[in-house]
């Protein structure tokens, strides 16, 4: 009962998409009876003719011409119509699955960090792509279809039944059987699939893991018992795929079969009719061509609702984000953040994912404008969740941050993310050249602040010797470059715009350490005079900050300068001299 | 794709069988409108009831024998291209298997796997539609214009000229739109693209405030989509009305004559039907001749794609029959000015390197980013070739060794810890395939993973995910080295293989390696200088070249490179200075 709520629930949404369209749709509607009725009327045209036709000096060629004629004006009716009503079907379709992705982009833009981050993003890709396909295709052309389907059925009986009653009683009888045929193979092949794509899964595991580490394969030497293995599920996917093709492929034959017999049937009842004078030979041959088309729509139907089903699932899926909650939009009298200082305050803030795990506990933290903090700890200590609530990626549950004094709930995101350059150690990069990816965040700097940016990261070099230097295009998350590589184009991107508060999280992890310690001098001088948050694992890194932050289960345990942490002998100490053993 | 045939000479005789019962059905289906124009003409006008019952009989009969056909046909069709599809798809995880390190490289293995599952089942459908349709179809549609001649010589000229029409139209409008659909397919995975993109960078895009750029982005492509969309189904909207408005003229033009000809006492009444039921059959015939063919291409396609898999060849020789005897007081490993290009042209990725190693040496090798430490150890196993000089082990060429041994002698640690599905006594058996499990708790022990197997249900018999997901990058690398420990290898091969440690844990297992040392020949690939810093020898590498080698000691007074990470690393020495 629940699922039929929702799923009208869904169509009502989908009404709404449809609502701008309700013209055209109206327009194929009545397009499709139109053209379902003039299809019909052929065989019945056809059969009026071939009345006419009984024998050698006994054709009525006026008769016959004046048919065709009427025949010919509806076949070119018919055409017409079925060309307009595919079109505007296409119109209908390709628009409504615009408008959805447009909005569900939007949305995607829109929607706060914690839904992205707790949903695995080709989740959200397929629902964008994969699922409006499925929604438009299954739904919208479903629609037609069930539409046109619903309406042969009933015109075919209504023909049929201006012809005989009894021979259409017969055919109405006997068609089913097919849907029957069809239906029970169907049924008992279900397990044959499943045993089928549970087999191929396996399988594609197998592939994957194998292949995908061929590598190791390799250095162990192991081919040989891989292929063993592999052979073993291939031999089984063949025979579950061999019983699952063979009798899936029984229902063609097997409807095909159960229609020939309602043919031979109808030939029977019609001919014995005719011998009785009851319908004349044209009306036979009417029947016998209805008799064949009548099963096609009930199959189609058929087809079509369990896609039917399957879309409103889709569309279900798409509603779902499209309606889940933005984030909080900017306050109506929300400040813009200009030419930040860099001095931040975190006032007893509070945060936690989920809501049973507490994560950050009344932290407190004052820094002052040009200030270094660096943050060390553990895995999981809140160091990464530091800076979503510093970008308010994310927002505190309690207490407040503030920036240059005022709390960033107030200030617009636009203004307070421009104040912060990031470097994370999860490096992205966008497709396209390595130009447009330096110049990111300041798309209109010259051709000489590029470079010079890409120079104090250490990239300019490695840039250059690529095949088309600065406009050599990477593929989507860098591609061929290593990870090293990537960190110096992304803090590239960084040292081109010179925000007021930096971020590196892990931010030279992957790059040696001699060209860190040549980066980090280019940051120094970069950073003179502006506020910076470093998370490091080396602690040879940080050394040198004004302050570091120790944090554990997120909570600041220590709090100093190198020296006096040292001095203190706590968890840094212990921290510090099992690095430099 | 040709070559790909020979898989089907198991299934020669499934292959032939399947189309010829396929034809034998449609010849059964030509029969019908013969059957039906003699009920009209001489059962209805001569009112003889037995002869209609007798001949409807036949019709039912018809049916019958074309469904045993059918299904005969169906079996055989299945047969063989399951079977085919079997045969290939183990030939070609055996041809990729055989493939060396330069050929995956080139290929990539994201490219293989789409070849070995989704491009496998294409041509499995592929050929299965073609055993069943490729002959039905043009036999009825020709069949049925033979059958047509058959009946009258006039009204079949009608057939000879609609036939090549509809095709025209048919075969027209897919061959146009083909490449049009594979078009809008491309503009997919670009809305696609920017999609994934957006979700999978929407930290940085956020901090660098691209939202509505991005936006603007997104509805521009996707505008674009659906203009090329609806070209397309322009053009495929034509499909349907075309050939609909051909077929039925073609049967009013087929009625008039054939009126005329009955008028003549040429034809029959039931003959004129029989015909135009003969036209209805021709087109249903058509189209599905068409999308066949639309498969077809398809199929073909990924047989190509498969194809050129089985065509790389592997670069590498493995001839050699027998391990060659090892001579006394030969270096354990020794590298004689070996140079390394990589099949991607470029630069020398290593540069006369020139070393040896006595049995029982730890060796560390050090070096920046993209120094050529991976690939210097890399050639040691022989995962590939030395382009220039030789690297030769107990005084062999490694070219000498079956590969098999070879890597049996030779434990690698790789960079990326890959594990897989199964138990880690499975995964770490890969070692030593019949290892008990006290050699294997020594290695896990000696590898610093004994708390990960007592840590996990079961302990060796936990169940380790695809991929090792349900366990930690940390415990992934004990294990791997754990793995590579259990066979006991006389050379060892760590290549940055703690990166995930913590620096406690390091130290422990640098310890536990160092213990083994005497027997076991180690090499420590790190960027770590306190890894390798009590090495017997170091390595310092810099854009492929060997600039330094010696302890720790000496390295420090004559190599600046060694000199320069030491410090960075070790900063108490550089803040005294």
């Amino acid at each position: 009962m629940k699922e039929y709520g929702t799923q009208t629930g869904t169509l009502r949404k989908v009404m709404h998409y449809l609502k701008r369209y309700w013209f055209l749709m109206a327009l194929s509607i009545l397009f499709a009876g139109l053209t379902v009725a003039t299809t019909l009327y052929i065989p019945i045209l056809v059969g009026r003719a071939i009345d006419l036709i009984i024998g050698p000096g006994a054709v009525d060629f006026a008769g016959i011409v004046r048919i065709l004629k009427e025949g010919c004006v509806i076949i070119l009716a018919t055409a017409l119509l079925q060309w307009l009503m595919n079109m505007i079907n296409n119109k209908i379709t390709y628009q409504v699955v615009r408008d959805v992705r447009n909005e569900a982009f939007e949305k995607i833009q829109a929607l706060p960090l914690r839904y992205l981050d707790q949903h695995p993003s080709g989740e959200v890709v397929s629902r964008i792509i994969a699922d409006v396909d499925q929604f438009a295709d299954g739904l919208l052309m479903g629609f037609t279809q069930f539409f046109t389907g619903v309406a042969t059925i009933l015109g075919t009986l209504v023909f049929m039944l201006t012809i005989n009653v009894w021979i259409t009683l017969l055919v109405v009888v006997l068609t089913p059987l097919s849907l029957f045929v069809a239906k029970f193979i169907a049924t008992h092949t279900y397990d044959m699939f499943r045993l089928q794509s549970e087999t191929r899964a396996e399988q594609t595991g197998l592939i994957d893991e194998m292949i995908g580490s061929q590598k190791v394969v390799q250095a162990f030497a192991m081919e040989e018992r891989i292929q063993e293995q592999f052979d073993e599920i291939d031999r089984r996917l063949e025979k579950c795929s061999l019983k699952a093709i063979f009798y899936s492929s029984l229902t063609n034959p097997g409807t095909r079969f159960v229609n020939n017999v309602v043919y031979a049937c109808v030939a029977l009842a019609g001919a014995l009719a005719a011998i009785g004078g009851v319908i004349t030979v044209g009306g036979l041959s009417t029947f016998l061509s209805y008799a064949n088309q009548y099963t096609k729509p009930f199959n189609d139907i058929s087809s079509v609702v369990t896609e039917l089903q399957n879309s409103l699932a889709c569309a279900a899926r798409i509603f779902e984000l499209i309606e889940e909650p933005s984030q909080v939009p900017d306050a109506a009298d929300a400040e813009e953040l200009k030419d930040a200082a860099g001095q931040v305050e975190l006032e007893h803030v509070y945060f936690s994912y989920v809501k049973e795990k507490p994560l950050i506990e009344d932290l407190n933290l004052s820094v002052k404008p040009g200030q270094r903090i660096a943050i060390v700890g553990p895995t999981g200590c809140g160091k990464t969740t530091l800076i979503n609530l510093l970008m308010r990626f994310y927002d505190v549950d309690e207490g407040s941050i503030r920036m240059d004094g005022k709390d960033i709930r107030h200030l617009t995101r636009k203004s307070l993310r421009s104040a912060y350059g990031m470097v994370l150690q999860d490096t992205w990069l966008k497709s396209g050249t390595i130009r447009e990816n330096i110049l990111m965040g300041k798309p209109d700097a010259t051709e000489e602040e590029m470079i010079r940016a890409a120079k104090e990261a250490h990239a300019d070099s490695f840039i250059r010797r690529l095949p088309a230097g600065y406009d050599t295009v990477i593929q989507e998350d860098g591609g061929s470059l290593s990870q090293g590589q990537k960190q110096l184009l992304c803090i590239s991107r960084v040292m081109l715009c010179l925000p007021p508060v930096l971020i590196l999280d892990e931010a030279t992890s992957s790059i040696d350490t001699r060209t860190e310690i040549r980066i980090q001098k280019a940051f120094q001088r970069m950073m003179e005079g502006r506020t910076s948050f470093v998370v490091a694992h080396r602690l040879s890194t940080i050394r040198e900050s004004d302050v570091i932050l120790v944090m554990k289960d997120g909570h600041i345990i220590e709090q100093g300068n190198h020296e006096e942490l040292l001095r203190k002998n706590g968890f840094y100490a212990k921290l510090y001299n099992s690095q430099n053993l | 794709m040709k070559k790909l045939l020979i898989y089907l000479k198991d299934y020669k005789k499934e292959t032939v069988l399947a189309p010829l019962f396929k034809m034998l059905e449609a010849s059964f289906e030509l029969f019908v409108p013969l059957v039906v124009a003699a009920i009209i003409d001489e059962g209805i006008a001569s009112q003889d009831r037995l002869f209609i019952l007798q001949r409807c009989g036949i019709l039912i009969l018809l049916g019958l024998i074309g469904l045993i056909c059918s299904v005969t046909a169906q079996y055989y069709a299945a047969r063989a291209a399951v079977g085919f599809t079997g045969q290939l798809r183990r030939a070609l995880f055996r041809h990729i298997q055989s493939l060396s390190y330069t050929e995956l490289d080139t290929v990539g293995t994201s490219t293989l796997i789409t070849r070995m599952t989704s491009d496998m089942n294409q041509v499995q459908n592929g050929l299965n539609l073609t055993l069943r349709l490729f002959l039905r179809s043009p036999f009825v549609v020709f069949g049925a214009m033979i059958m047509a001649f058959q009946i009258d010589v006039k009204c079949a000229l009608i057939f000879l000229v609609t036939i090549p029409v509809l095709s025209v139209v048919v075969f027209g409008i897919m061959l146009i739109s083909i490449p049009l659909y594979r078009k809008v397919q491309q503009r997919l995975d670009t809305v696609l693209g920017i999609a994934r993109e957006n979700l999978i960078g929407v930290r940085v895009l956020r901090a660098f405030c691209k939202e509505k750029e991005e936006t603007e982005r997104f509805r521009q492509k996707n505008q674009e989509l659906t203009g090329l969309q609806k070209y397309v189904g322009r053009i495929s909207a034509l499909l349907n009305p075309l050939t609909y408005v051909i077929i039925n003229l073609a049967i009013i033009i087929l009625i008039r004559t054939g009126a005329a000809q009955v008028e003549l006492g040429i034809l029959s009444q039931g003959q004129v039907v029989a015909l135009y039921n003969y036209m209805s059959q021709i087109l249903v015939e058509l189209i599905k001749l068409a999308n066949l063919i639309i498969s077809m291409t398809r199929a073909a396609a990924c047989a190509n794609r498969i194809q050129s898999v089985f065509e790389i060849r592997s670069s590498m020789t493995d001839t050699a029959k027998e391990t060659p005897d090892r001579e006394e007081g030969t270096p354990a490993v020794e590298f004689r000015h070996v140079n390394l290009r990589y099949a991607d042209g470029g630069e020398n990725a290593l540069t006369d390197i020139d070393f040896t190693v006595m049995p029982g040496e730890t060796v560390g090798i050090i070096g920046g980013t993209g120094s050529g430490k991976s690939s210097l150890v890399n050639l040691i196993p022989r995962f590939y070739d030395a382009t220039g000089g030789s690297v030769c082990i107990y005084g062999h060429n490694v070219k000498e060794y079956p590969v098999a041994s070879l890597r049996e002698l030779v434990g690698v640690v790789p960079q990326k810890a890959a594990l897989f599905h199964g138990t880690i006594r499975d995964n770490l058996r890969w070692g030593k395939k019949d290892a008990k499990d006290e050699e294997i708790m020594e290695a896990v022990r000696t590898a610093q993973a004994e708390e990960v197997v007592l840590g996990k249900e079961g302990g060796l018999d936990y169940e380790i995910e695809q991929g090792g997901r349900n366990l930690s990058g940390g415990q992934k690398q004990r294990l791997t080295i754990a793995r590579a420990l259990v066979g006991k290898p006389e050379i060892l091969i760590l290549d940055d293989s703690s990166s995930a440690l913590d620096y406690a844990t390091d130290a422990a297992l640098r310890k536990s390696i160092g213990a083994l040392s005497g027997r076991t020949t180690v090499f420590i690939v790190s960027q770590r200088a306190s890894s390798i810093l009590h090495a017997d020898k170091i390595l310092v590498l810099d854009d492929g070249k060997v600039v330094g080698a010696g302890t720790s000691e000496e390295l420090l007074q004559s190599c600046e490179v060694y000199r320069e990470i030491y410090e960075t690393q070790f900063q108490k020495e550089a803040v005294n200075r």
